[in-house]
């Protein structure tokens, strides 16, 4: 039976729908792209008042489900029910009314609109003239925020915030549909610790007002915190469903990725040699002030900080994105004129920025051409013509390496799966043979087993004298990976940590001051 | 990359599930059909349908008639070497309004650089019977002059393309028609006049389109040009000179407009200041036609001149039907909005599948 969005209004309002044990469910689900089939006969239940978490390794299928769930993929098979009644999800906005919200893996805020435009775009408040009543819009959105606790200001430009405020911004938008199932695609991989414990009060909250939310991560440390149940989904296949407190970190792994994974932080005791980068009284104005540090060969130097704290600026500005104000960056000792990326890669350095959409993808370019554009400036090319057939074969030996997950190295990559495009990005930096090597959130959205070997990359590129720049906001990331640790507060170095030292009390001391 | 990083110590035990996780080493090989594909079969399809109306309304073959082809396609000639340009530039996400007024400019002054010393009322008296490089040097000068201009403005001080390229559309019409006070320039040589003549305008295009297809597949100038139509940000933070690579492109743009306004004189024997108005419009078209995409990091030049053949062909058919001038240009307008039509729907299909 399927019944239209009205009807099933309606029949939400009256609140009593005898037998329905769950809130939301799906079952024998397939969906297919060419040369991949996403989803293969998957189920999915989620109960009223629960908080759900999806696992799986990246690619397995996640986000194409809840795709599904939010009307925006037609599924080839199965059956939707929402609160028992057959239901069908043929748009967004279909979702919406079916008293679904969803918070995307990739933020899809505009960039050039405020703050309260962004949350109430499509439902804006009017005016008796039928005018869009601003005053209204910034009250309401004030009103929210009050709600969640969210301190930013309804009327600032999206474009002006950080990645992290901008998914809170996403959260608040999410949450203001009034929704009954809150679907939350990796919302903490722009987060850090502070933030994360702020969405968690948010979704317990809203937990407690009988919503079901679906919360999809990689981290395995924040299921046990939040969530009530989870599934395990494995190349498009439904693994099980069990409640949270029943299992181990070990038993997910297990189930997720079929294998045991036996070191998380494959950090090894590398020699440590020569000054190689070294950047004195750095400062870029209004930004960050007087930044001085230096990273040996061998060397993996974690930055830490909340977010705002300014370490991306910090590492922008080594690249020669935002050229500093004043200070000196020498390498190897020697002073150097880092006035642009350009010159930076000449320097042979390499930077994996923090956000994929903006400044990682070429979305529209296939998956070859994503991993080669670092490179062409010096390698790969005679007499200005590209050289195909070797620069082909080292990206798929890299993305092999690197278990890139998709059909073909032609495939767009806008149509891999987030923690496929970043590591697409990492293979992009490492091919161009980098002596510093800088990673702002080098495993964002990455899974368990991908991610240890992403870190035993690092570990073996440190081994061979490249001088590592780690940011993360992930505390056991950073503190199982560095041999320093240099902890940031509002644009300043706030101290130093050697690994002995560095435990997560010193780091976040440090941190909020 | 150094090899000894190619294999981190596997810890994994027992089997993860095979080619889930990996990507097969056969699979680099296969290549997507050409999107260009689709655009020639509707160039097929176009062409069969006047076929079939030619016989049933007027008794004859359109395709049948090699004059009648040969004329189309040296008529869309022109327009294809701009359109060559055109594609480089909406690729990287931009737009050239000033391609059609530089056809006119160059055309006018390579001429009055290329008169006879029998005509007597040249513009240099002193300056008659030059070979036929030095015209054809100046004008290429001319055209990549007017395209430095505009790609400087456009990377170095940040005017959106339109607002750029459009100021040089009037400015350049303006100088064209200030350089003899409106008079057309005429009594060219015979040499000049010979890459005009025959099947040489044709040969220009096709030699264009093939030098620009390759250095837009294989060459690091063409991956570069993508990848800022693509993302621009993301293409500084990989260290290109986006703003040295936009000039470049603009400058090309311009070269090949400046190239299309001597084929023209020539061609016509003769130069005015009008030559080439709405050029720009029909080379757009031409790209847009041929799939890029006015978004940025979409478009192929092999599609290019399929959307420049399916133009010409367009006009053809028309006059072939002896279908009035005005429908014409009503179609032409509907056809260019289906292909963005298309495009669109094209990138939302993608989108959601
Ligand atoms: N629009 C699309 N076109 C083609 N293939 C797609 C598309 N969307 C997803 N896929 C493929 O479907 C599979 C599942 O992708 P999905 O995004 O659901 O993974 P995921 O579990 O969310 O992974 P991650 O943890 O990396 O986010 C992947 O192999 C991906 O390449
Ligand atoms: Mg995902």
């Amino acid at each position: 039976m399927v019944l239209s969005p009205q009807t099933m209004a309606a029949v939400r309002q009256s609140g009593a729908i005898p037998g329905a044990e769950y809130l939301l469910s799906a079952e024998g689900v397939r969906k297919a792209f060419p040369g991949v089939v996403a989803l293969d006969d998957v189920q999915f239940k989620l109960k009223r008042g629960t908080v759900h978490a999806l696992m799986g390794e990246n690619g397995a299928g996640k986000s194409t489900l809840m795709k599904i769930l939010a009307g925006i993929y037609q599924p080839d098979a199965g059956e939707i029910r929402m609160k028992n009644q057959a239901i069908r999800l043929a748009s967004p906005l279909d979702a919406l009314e079916n008293g679904i919200a969803m918070i995307h893996q990739e933020l899809n805020l505009m960039p050039f609109m405020t703050v309260a435009e962004n949350i109430w775009i499509r439902r804006e408040p009017k005016n008796r003239l039928g005018f869009v009543d601003h005053g209204a819009m910034n009250r309401q959105t004030a009103d929210l925020f009050r709600r969640l606790n969210i301190g930013l200001d309804p009327e600032s430009l999206v474009g002006e915030l950080s990645v992290a405020n901008r998914q809170m911004v996403e959260i608040a938008k999410a949450v203001s549909y009034e929704s009954d199932v809150l679907i939350m695609d990796e919302p903490t991989s722009a987060l850090t610790e502070t933030e994360v414990e702020h969405l968690f009060t948010i979704i317990r909250d809203l937990r407690s007002q009988g919503i079901g939310i679906v919360y999809i991560t990689h981290k395995m440390n924040e299921l046990f915190e939040i969530a009530d149940e989870f599934s395990v989904f494995r190349d498009g296949k439904y693994i099980g469903t069990h409640a949270s407190t029943d299992v181990t970190r070990d038993d997910i792994i297990r189930m997720m990725v079929g294998r045991e994974i036996t070191q998380m932080f494959p950090k090894e005791e590398v020699p440590i040699g020569d000054v190689l980068l070294k950047v004195e009284n750095l400062t870029l104005d209004g930004v960050f002030r007087d930044v001085s540090f230096e990273v040996r060969s061998g060397e993996i130097l974690g930055l830490a900080g909340l977010v705002g704290s300014g370490r991306s600026n910090v590492a922008e500005t080594i690249f020669g994105v935002t050229p500093a104000t004043s200070g000196t960056i020498s390498i190897d000792g020697r002073q150097v004129d880092i006035s642009s990326p350009t010159e930076a890669i000449r320097n042979r350095m390499a930077f994996l920025t923090e956000d994929r959409k903006d400044t990682g993808c070429f979305l529209p370019l296939d998956i070859l051409e994503n991993m080669q554009l670092a490179v062409l400036q010096d390698r790969y090319t005679r007499a200005g013509f590209v050289q195909e057939g070797k620069l082909a074969r080292d990206c798929q030996e890299m993305s092999a390496k690197l278990r890139v997950k998709t059909p073909n190295l032609y495939e767009r990559i806008e149509n891999l799966s987030g923690g496929n495009q970043q590591k697409v990005l990492i293979g992009r930096w490492l091919l161009t043979n980098p002596r510093i090597l800088i990673l702002d959130e080098p495993t964002r959205g990455i899974d368990v087993g991908a991610k240890a070997e992403i870190h035993r990359f690092v570990t073996e590129l440190a081994r061979q004298g490249v001088a590592v720049v780690m940011i993360s906001s992930e505390m056991p990331e950073v503190l199982g990976m560095s041999d320093r640790v240099m902890v940031m507060h509002e644009g300043r170095v706030t101290g130093f940590l050697d690994r002995a030292e560095a435990t997560q009390v010193r780091v976040m001391e440090l941190a909020a001051q | 990359m150094s090899s000894d990083i190619a294999n981190p110590t596997n810890t994994t035990a027992g089997s993860v599930a095979a080619g889930a996780g990996t990507t097969r080493p056969e699979a680099i090989r296969r290549r997507r059909m050409p999107p260009e594909f689709n655009i020639f079969l509707v160039l097929i399809g176009i062409a069969l349908i006047y076929e079939l109306l030619g016989w049933t309304m007027i008794g004859q073959s359109f395709l049948g008639n090699q004059q009648r082809l040969t004329i189309m396609i040296l008529q869309v000639s022109v327009i294809g070497i701009i359109a060559v340009g055109v594609t480089q530039v909406i690729i990287t996400g931009g737009i050239d309004l000033s391609s059609g007024s530089v056809v006119g400019l160059t055309a006018m002054i390579a001429a009055s650089f290329a008169q006879a010393s029998t005509w007597s009322r040249a513009l240099y008296p002193a300056l008659t019977d030059l070979p036929a490089i030095v015209p054809i040097a100046i004008g290429l000068g001319v055209g990549l002059a007017a395209g430095i201009v505009n790609g400087v403005l456009i990377a170095y001080t940040r005017i959106p393309p339109f607002i750029a390229t459009l100021g040089m559309m009037v400015s350049a019409r303006g100088l064209s028609k200030w350089y003899t006070k409106g008079q057309p320039v005429s009594g060219l040589t015979e040499q000049f006049n010979f890459i005009g003549s025959g099947i040489w305008p044709v040969i220009v295009f096709l030699a264009v389109a093939v030098i620009f297809h390759v250095a837009l597949r294989y060459t690091r100038y063409g991956k570069f040009t993508y990848a800022i139509g693509a993302n621009m940000q993301a293409a500084r933070v990989s260290g290109i000179n986006v703003e040295r690579h936009l000039v470049k492109v603009y400058a090309i743009a311009g070269l090949l407009a400046g190239l299309a306004g001597i084929v023209t004189a020539a061609r016509a024997q003769t130069a005015q200041a009008g030559m080439g108005i709405s050029y720009e419009l029909d080379a757009i078209a031409a790209a847009v036609i041929g799939g890029t995409s006015l978004t940025g990091g979409v478009g192929r030049i092999t599609g290019t001149v399929i959307g420049t053949i399916i133009l010409g062909i367009m006009t053809s058919g028309f006059t072939f039907l002896r279908v009035d001038a005005y429908y014409q240009e009503i179609v032409k307008g509907v056809i260019i909005v289906a292909a963005v039509v298309a495009d669109v729907y094209r990138q939302k299909k993608r989108a959601k599948r």
